[in-house]
């Protein structure tokens, strides 16, 4: 379970910090009066989307943990068979990065009121989305027929399971980004655009990070990282 | 301290919500079924939860039949008893208690007590809703399919809940998971609104410190369950993984009847891991709501500020992020290694003292108060007693060497509902009295609401305490029927029927509550927008009950904190939230 | 007041209810007095918590329930009064944590000299395993179990040879001597539970936890299961004797051995397989 109390622990600061600055030892049957007497303790200026995305990463951040924490708790059994790791792999990796870049790149467009920009970024952003998914499933195809099933190992099981989560996620993003290109379809202004552009890009760099984490678990780049927290916490 | 001019509008502008922000209803279908509307969004969820609470309760009858009269009914068998348990539980927990208390509550009350129009995100609220239905359904259908609805306890521990050992297996199991999975998504679909709206719809001058303490309850209590659900969704995938595809997880090699199965090298330990993650945070998911909804009927019907203010926010806000490190206290018998439980043995007790410094700042609250002992007064004192009660058993149970000879036994299961059944709804009941005014602009009738009081507060103590005895005593829980043993006398089946009995008035006491509830929409006297008097801004609604966007055309403004009663000085014995400094006669109290 | 008169006799009758209660733990039947003990000490400080606390209740709503012109007092807080009390709480919190951490300890520090017996659950029945004359195990293996081989023994393990395998009988046990009780399961998760002995542990499929006791008193006492296992969960008995040493020994004596057991039909194997070559 270390993953997940790492993560929880990441989160803790962030609430720890943010509660901090909330003047929460302040006596507050004292402090009658308007609310510019207490700066800064008023409610977040931040757009709602905003804040609700974050708080939405946090609770996949959660998912993905406990999806790690399992993980590294069932290899330890005498079962475990790690399985290879398809060379198609490095090309979606290398497609999802792509994705995350046009984001980028629309979202800087954005910024700039370049409306070509973000069309171009949206679109060749979500188009890689897309080639990923479907470079996933080719990597399914192949395990498949290499006789990796999802029941033969838990190792199998594992990578089925949860590259199927991070898929299902990014299709979730991709009817998010598709609500944006649909609103530059109707001709919305910069203004009303900027914001999904920057959630979608937001997202999308969490998918990625997801994504660099999860691949570095199932080609066994992070075992030793994981023996190291093992040993610290026993 | 800075003047306050009484105009105070002057420099704190009305912050006026443009028209096209809000959603408006326009047919009957989208007011009052597909509303995003999140008043009319918490009744829907208080009215789905309590119907399956009722499913709940009438299975808790059939299984105290059973204990109580062993042999007598033969409609009810082993494996009907299993099913009875698991789906009473589950429902209690899950289905009833987090959807009341944070889609019923949580929806009707942070908006109106942080003073924001509604929620952030109206159409996901909907969803949000819909798709608890959804769970609702799904999970009710169990009882139709061949097989029944899985009886593997509402743990649904593996390896047992996928043999066929266990009533449910073919169907029952995988639809209960469904049932979960589905939940979870609605839930964090209405966990995200009520996060972002405290964070970020609360009206000028709500600083955190002056939200009411249900606020921070209901808020807390939702940030945790945003975490700590993705555990449960994680186990029951993988379980439903494990029972449709034929992984192992969970499942070690194993003989099942004589066969050898074709799984192997599962963990099962690694279940409860994954299951109490999320098990044990939930436990504070259904308390820290009710803390703070019993703080606001304390303070309200004492007519005195809530004792320690700040340190029952430090506690509400200490107890959530504790309560993550506590899970494996549900595990000292699991078999995991036994040094964890030097740890989760601390970490457990240390919680115990927020807990109580809640405890005494409760009843120090009505020290020297102006205590009028409404309806929702006398819930608020029953869940003292019982949490109190419920809370010191819990020092058995988390400490882990008492924990050994206790565990498994009625002990927990008499324990568990003192401190999560009975208290918890003791508050939910007491908050019906309190807000039902605010809802329906008409008041709960008073004889009634008493006469339900003391039924269901001694019922449910009698049904509770005893039982502690019988657990102390090595009767096992999940038992339909302890048979024949050398150490259990007699005299134990008088108390189980006793029990029972009880079970059957404290259930039949809440026919009353519901006629109450009925019967009062159309006769109860009506309320008037503040009847009990209370400073927070729900009761300062131009109109009860609050009309679409709450508020009329400004927001208020908020110059004080929650507990403004029997100020010195002050004409009256409260002052609402939203009076500035200066004015001389008290607003509020609108019709 | 009649609600502060009920809250009171809640608290009272509570406590009358504890003191007279024909309901209570059963004699004990090992050395694990230690943790009657450490729930004695917590009987003692909850007890004295929940009166307190409930009897103060009773005396706020006894003395400042609502009257005409009564007016609460402005007491938002009180530092010093909370500081004190939650002092007071960790020290009756470490009072009861302390005392069950340290029996803890000799919960799970299994002696050196303790003997190894097994338990063995399935659906729904119990299964038991003595090692024989030489004092130790044989290694089992799940993948072995057939009606011939209910425990799953390794046939070639020379350990395992005299290993005393009661299949739905009693367990015996000798009196003062120290035992680790090994927990296995064939299929789902049990609970192996003697409610005199205090001690007990999940038996979970794939893994073998432990627990270990001493006997202090003779007798015959109910097995029962104590994690739910399905169906027949309520059904799955069974006993154990403790006895004097010199009956036990006899006892045992009239035992079969794993070898003696299979022989039989070991045999028949082989001459099945050498007359097959």
């Amino acid at each position: 379970m270390s993953a997940i109390i790492l993560f929880m622990a990441v989160i803790a600061v962030i609430a720890g910090w943010w509660l901090s600055q909330q003047r929460l030892t302040a006596k507050p049957w004292l402090e009658e009066g308007s609310i510019d007497d207490f700066p800064g303790t008023g409610a977040i200026t931040l757009p709602a989307a905003k804040i609700g995305l974050g708080v939405f990463l946090a609770v996949a951040g959660s998912l993905f943990a406990l999806f790690i924490s399992a993980y590294s708790m069932r290899m330890n059994m005498a079962d475990w068979r790690t399985m290879p790791v398809p060379s198609l792999l490095w090309f979606n990796t290398g497609v999802l990065v792509l994705s995350s870049v046009a984001l980028q790149w629309a979202h800087i467009a954005a910024l700039r009121n370049n409306m070509d920009g973000v069309i171009v970024g949206l679109c060749a952003g979500g188009a890689s989305a897309v080639i990923f998914l479907i470079g996933q499933l080719l990597a399914w195809q192949q395990l498949r027929a290499a006789g990796y099933f999802v029941a033969s190992n838990p190792a199998n099981s594992f990578f089925y399971m949860m590259t199927a989560a991070h898929g299902l996620h990014l299709m979730g993003g991709l009817v998010a980004l598709g609500r944006a290109t649909a609103k530059v379809w109707r001709g919305a202004e910069m203004a009303q655009l900027r914001l999904s552009v920057e959630l979608c890009t937001i997202y999308w760099h969490f998918l990625l990070l997801v994504w660099l984490v999860l691949l570095g678990l199932l080609t066994g780049w992070t075992d030793d990282f994981i023996d190291i927290c093992r040993r610290l916490l026993t | 301290m800075v003047d306050v001019p009484y105009d105070a509008r002057a420099d704190a502008p009305p912050a006026e919500v443009p028209e096209v922000e809000l959603y408006h209803p326009r047919s009957w279908w989208t007011q009052y079924v597909f509303s995003q509307d999140a008043k009319v969004i918490a009744i829907q969820y208080s009215l789905t939860a309590s119907a399956i609470g009722l499913v709940a309760l009438v299975l808790s009858w059939l299984m105290r039949l059973q204990l109580g009269f062993p042999g007598t009914f033969s409609f009810i068998d082993a494996s009907q008893y299993l099913q009875f348990i698991t789906m009473h539980g589950m429902i209690m927990v899950i289905y009833l208690l987090t959807a009341l208390f944070l889609g019923g509550f949580g929806n009707y009350l942070i908006p109106l007590m942080v003073g924001a129009r509604d929620m952030v995100f109206p159409y996901v609220n909907m969803l949000s809703y819909w798709i608890y239905l959804l769970a609702v359904l799904v999970l009710a259908s169990t009882f139709f399919v061949p097989g029944g609805p899985t009886g593997a306890g509402w743990t649904l521990y593996p390896p047992q809940a996928v043999l066929s050992g266990t009533p449910g297996q073919d169907w029952g199991i995988v639809l209960m998971l469904v049932s979960l999975i589905l939940f979870i998504i609605g839930f964090t679909m209405g966990g995200l609104n009520y996060v972002v709206t405290v964070l970020q719809a609360r009206t000028r001058g709500m600083t955190l410190m002056r939200m009411p303490l249900t606020v921070w309850g209901i808020f807390t209590a939702t940030v945790m369950a945003l975490l700590a659900f993705p555990a449960l969704f994680v186990a029951s995938v993988m379980m439903l993984f494990d029972r449709l595809l034929g992984t192992s997880f969970f499942m070690p090699a194993l003989v099942e009847m004589g066969q050898q199965m074709k799984y192997g090298g599962g963990s099962p330990i690694l279940f409860q891991h994954l299951f109490w993650f999320f098990g044990h945070p939930e436990v504070y998911i259904v308390a820290l709501p009710a803390f703070g909804i019993v703080s606001d009927l304390i303070s309200t019907h004492a007519r005195k500020n809530i004792f320690g203010y700040r340190m029952m926010v430090w506690a509400i806000v200490g107890i959530g992020a504790l309560s993550f490190v506590v899970w494996a206290h549900h595990m000292y018998v699991s078999g995991m290694h036994p040094k964890f439980g030097f740890f989760f043995a601390t970490t457990t007790l240390i919680i115990a003292i927020p807990t109580a410094i809640k405890v005494y700042n409760w009843v120090l609250t009505l020290w020297r108060g102006d205590i009028h002992l409404t309806v929702p007064m006398l819930f608020a004192l029953g869940f003292i007693i019982t949490f109190v009660n419920g809370g010191l058993t819990g020092l058995f149970l988390g400490n882990v060497v008492v924990d050994v000879p206790l565990s498994d036994t009625m002990f927990v299961v008499a324990h568990f509902h003192m401190v999560m059944g009975v208290a918890p709804i003791m508050v939910v009941l007491g908050a019906i009295y309190h807000w039902y005014p605010k809802v329906t602009g008409r008041m709960l009738d008073d004889w009634m609401g008493k006469f339900h009081f003391w039924v269901t507060f001694l019922g449910a103590y009698l049904i509770f305490f005893p039982m502690h005895y019988i657990g102390l005593l090595g009767v096992p829980r999940r038992y339909h029927d302890i048979g024949d043993t050398s150490f259990i006398p007699s005299s134990t089946h008088t108390l189980n029927a006793f029990i029972t009995v009880m079970a059957l008035i404290v259930g039949f006491a809440q026919m009353v509550f519901l006629f109450n509830l009925v019967w009062s929409l159309f006769r109860g006297r009506p309320s008037g927008g503040n009847p009990w008097r209370a400073t927070t801004l729900e009761w300062q609604t131009p109109e009860t009950p609050p009309g679409h966007g709450n508020w009329g055309k400004e927001l208020p403004v908020v110059y004080r904190w929650a507990y403004d009663y029997s100020v010195p000085g002050a004409a009256q014995d409260f002052i609402p939230q939203n009076q500035p400094r200066t004015t001389p006669a008290v607003q509020g109290a609108a019709p | 007041m009649v609600v502060a008169l009920i809250l009171l006799l809640v608290a009272v009758g509570s406590v009358l209810f504890h003191i007279y209660s024909p309901w209570w733990w059963t004699p004990i039947a090992t050395n694990w007095s230690y943790i009657d003990h450490t729930i004695s000490i917590t009987f003692w400080i909850t007890g004295a918590v929940f009166f307190a606390v409930i009897a103060f209740m009773a005396y706020c709503v006894f003395r400042f329930h609502h009257k005409e012109g009564r007016r609460a007092a402005y007491n938002p807080e009180n530092k010093k009064l909370e500081w004190w009390l939650t002092i007071g709480t960790a020290v009756g919190v470490g009072a009861m944590l302390a005392p069950g951490l340290v029996v803890w300890h000799q919960f799970v520090t299994v002696p050196a000299d303790a003997t190894e017996i097994e338990v063995m659950g399935q659906q729904w029945q119990w299964s038991f395993r003595l090692p024989g004359k030489d004092g130790r195990m044989g290694t089992t293996n799940v993948r072995n179990i057939s009606p011939e081989n209910p425990m799953g023994l390794n046939r070639d393990d020379p350990h395992g040879q005299d290993d005393v395998v009661i299949e739905s009988g009693d367990l015996h046990l000798p009196i003062g001597k120290p035992v680790k009780v090994l927990l296995r399961s064939l299929d789902v998760l049990h609970n192996f539970m003697v409610p005199e002995f205090r001690a007990k542990m999940d038996m979970v499929p794939g893994m073998v936890t432990y627990f270990w006791m001493t006997p202090i008193r003779t007798g015959t006492f109910d097995v029962l299961c104590a994690e739910l296992c399905g169906v027949a969960h309520a059904q799955m008995r069974a006993k154990v004797i403790v006895q004097e040493v010199s009956e036990y020994h006899a006892w045992l004596e009239t035992q079969k051995t794993f070898a003696e057991l299979s022989g039989r039909k070991a045999v028949t194997k082989a001459t099945y397989k050498s007359g097959g070559n």
